[in-house]
């Protein structure tokens, strides 16, 4: 059995062996850092390459096609160019700040792999306030870009940083919210319960009406929550040139593009966990044989399916709507999606209450 | 059929709490066109055979241009050397940016009379802006536009043009 358990348990065993439990504890926190930054390089790379053939292929153009067999060395040679760059700080900038910025964005990003579950029993931390501890630490990434566009000095970052914190501080709301709905129906914040609880269906197929209404509720908050298209007017490249990251070139803009690729991974896992089961299989009552074939697919490969789906989902909205005027942005959260979510999760509780879920 | 659904709901509530009908009217309308757009994208996501760019450097021995690609002025010329310009200065004064001068020289005709016509038509490729509005002003059709685009040269002077050629004459009948 080549599962991530699998591995993992060997490792720990190997390590518990031949070091004390200090030192074990050391070397796996270590490792599982080396992994996280390994998944993020992956993930950069397999991403913008994504998002640029997604971008092509719904505007009837061929995409990336230079580079490598079929394009796909494309993102590893814009890497190697932004690596090579200088990394240049303007002079009129608060130096500490402008150069800490992309490394808390980087951080924030890395603790929220802290609560997500890649495979069965794989996960870095399955604390007992997962999906809460993902909403709270989501929320300090607006940090990272109010202190870049902060010391920056430029109004063009300015604007864009200030922008995005009215932008993230009203959308977590709603976001939070339909979490919530999900929380109420489990009963618990863990995010390995949230699963389990999905073992005979998930949410999305279990929970009718209001799930699905949290479900779309969901996906519009954390697109906007992660500053991409319709929502990006925190970089808005037709009024504000690069928003918060004007000033920023070579590795220090790449950390921060990087970032905004691992928060859609995130936000997308986070809401496979919810909605679609997280690493469980795809099972209809009680078919089982249909079922026992869907065992056989590894629980990583039904994870990584599912967020994919929703990636490609997020990348389908940025390349078909307009993006929206800051008034509008703050209309429809405040005046639409906070209302219905906060009616979607009175409906939700008493059908939680009354048991009217399967 | 709205109309009808109108009076329902007005029949049902009272004009006071119309806002809220109007308000789940705004929401369904809004993710119905939503989904419209969305369905359009995703049609041609997945129809991926029409492109509609060209990989240019690739193909430029069977590049296709659209009918209405614009790429210099140019002034057709017949197998005489014969041009059908009258030196009008249509195009001249129709040209936005200054990018067309017309210099002129007196011609004897065969009677012996004294007749204006062209010298040089000067062309000024880096000022052109492709807006076509020199052609749409010529009276007799001498100038059109080319699609030829591949103008890079190392010398600014080179992009200065004399669309007719040297030695041409105007064509007869051309007044």
């Amino acid at each position: 059995m080549w599962s991530f358990r699998h591995i993992a348990n060997e490792i720990h065993a190997w390590l518990s062996a031949n070091f004390n439990p200090t030192l074990t504890l050391i070397i796996e926190m270590v490792l599982a850092g080396v992994a996280v930054i390994g998944l993020f390089a992956a993930l950069g790379l397999v991403l913008v390459l994504m998002e640029r053939r997604v971008a092509a292929w719904i505007q009837i153009r061929l995409g990336p096609n230079r580079v490598g067999p079929k394009g796909l060395l494309q993102s590893l040679a814009d890497t190697l160019k932004l690596i090579v760059k200088e990394g240049l700080t303007p002079d009129g900038a608060d130096k500490l700040m402008f150069n800490v910025a992309p490394f808390i964005a980087m951080i924030v990003a890395m603790l929220l792999m802290a609560p997500i579950a890649f495979a069965k029993d794989f996960q870095l931390w399955d604390l007992n306030i997962g999906v809460l501890f993902v909403s709270a630490v989501s929320s300090l990434m607006v940090i990272s870009i109010l202190m870049a566009g902060w010391s920056s000095n430029n109004k063009y970052s300015l604007l864009g940083a200030m922008r995005s914190g009215a932008q993230i501080v009203s959308y977590e709301l709603s976001a939070g919210l339909s979490i919530l709905t999900i929380v109420v129906f489990t009963g618990s914040l863990q995010v390995s319960d949230i699963i389990h609880a999905q073992a005979d269906g998930w949410w999305i197929f279990k929970g009718h009406l209001p799930v699905w209404i949290a479900f779309v509720i969901f996906i519009i908050a954390v697109t906007a929550e992660t500053n991409r298209a319709p929502f990006d007017l925190a970089e808005a490249e037709s009024e504000l040139t690069a928003g918060f990251h004007t000033e920023y070139s070579g590795m220090k803009f790449a950390l921060f593009f990087l970032a905004e690729y691992i928060n859609v991974f995130i936000v997308c896992a986070i809401g496979a966990t919810l909605f679609l089961g997280g690493w469980m299989p795809f099972h209809i009552g009680n078919w089982e044989g249909f079922n026992r074939v869907m065992d056989y697919i590894p629980s990583s490969i039904w994870f990584f399916g599912k967020t994919f789906f929703l990636i490609f989902v997020i990348m389908w909205f940025r390349w078909t709507f307009p993006r929206l005027r800051i008034d509008q942005l703050l209309n429809l959260e405040w005046k639409y999606l906070l209302p219905i979510s906060m009616i979607n999760l009175l409906v939700a509780t008493a059908m939680a209450i009354l048991g009217w879920h399967f | 059929m709205s109309g009808k659904q109108c009076f329902v709901s007005v029949k049902l509530i009272s004009p006071k709490y119309m806002f809220i009908t109007k308000y789940i009217k705004e929401v369904f309308g809004a993710v119905k066109s939503l989904a419209i757009g969305m369905k359009r994208t995703i049609y041609y996501f997945t129809h991926h055979k029409e492109i509609i760019t060209q990989e240019y450097p690739d193909n430029r021995d069977t590049l296709v241009l659209p009918e209405r690609f614009k790429g210099e002025v140019v002034m057709p010329h017949n197998e005489n050397n014969e041009h059908r310009c009258t030196g009008c200065q249509a195009c001249e004064l129709a040209c936005p940016n200054g990018t067309i001068k017309v210099i002129f020289k007196n011609e004897l005709t065969p009677e012996g009379k004294k007749k204006k016509a062209i010298d040089k038509l000067v062309y000024h490729l880096e000022l052109c802006t492709m807006c076509n509005l020199c052609v749409e002003a010529c009276p007799s059709d001498a100038i059109k536009m080319a699609q030829t685009f591949e103008h890079s040269v190392y010398d600014r002077n080179q992009l200065t043009k004399i669309l007719n050629k040297p030695g041409s004459k105007i064509m007869e009948g051309v007044e």
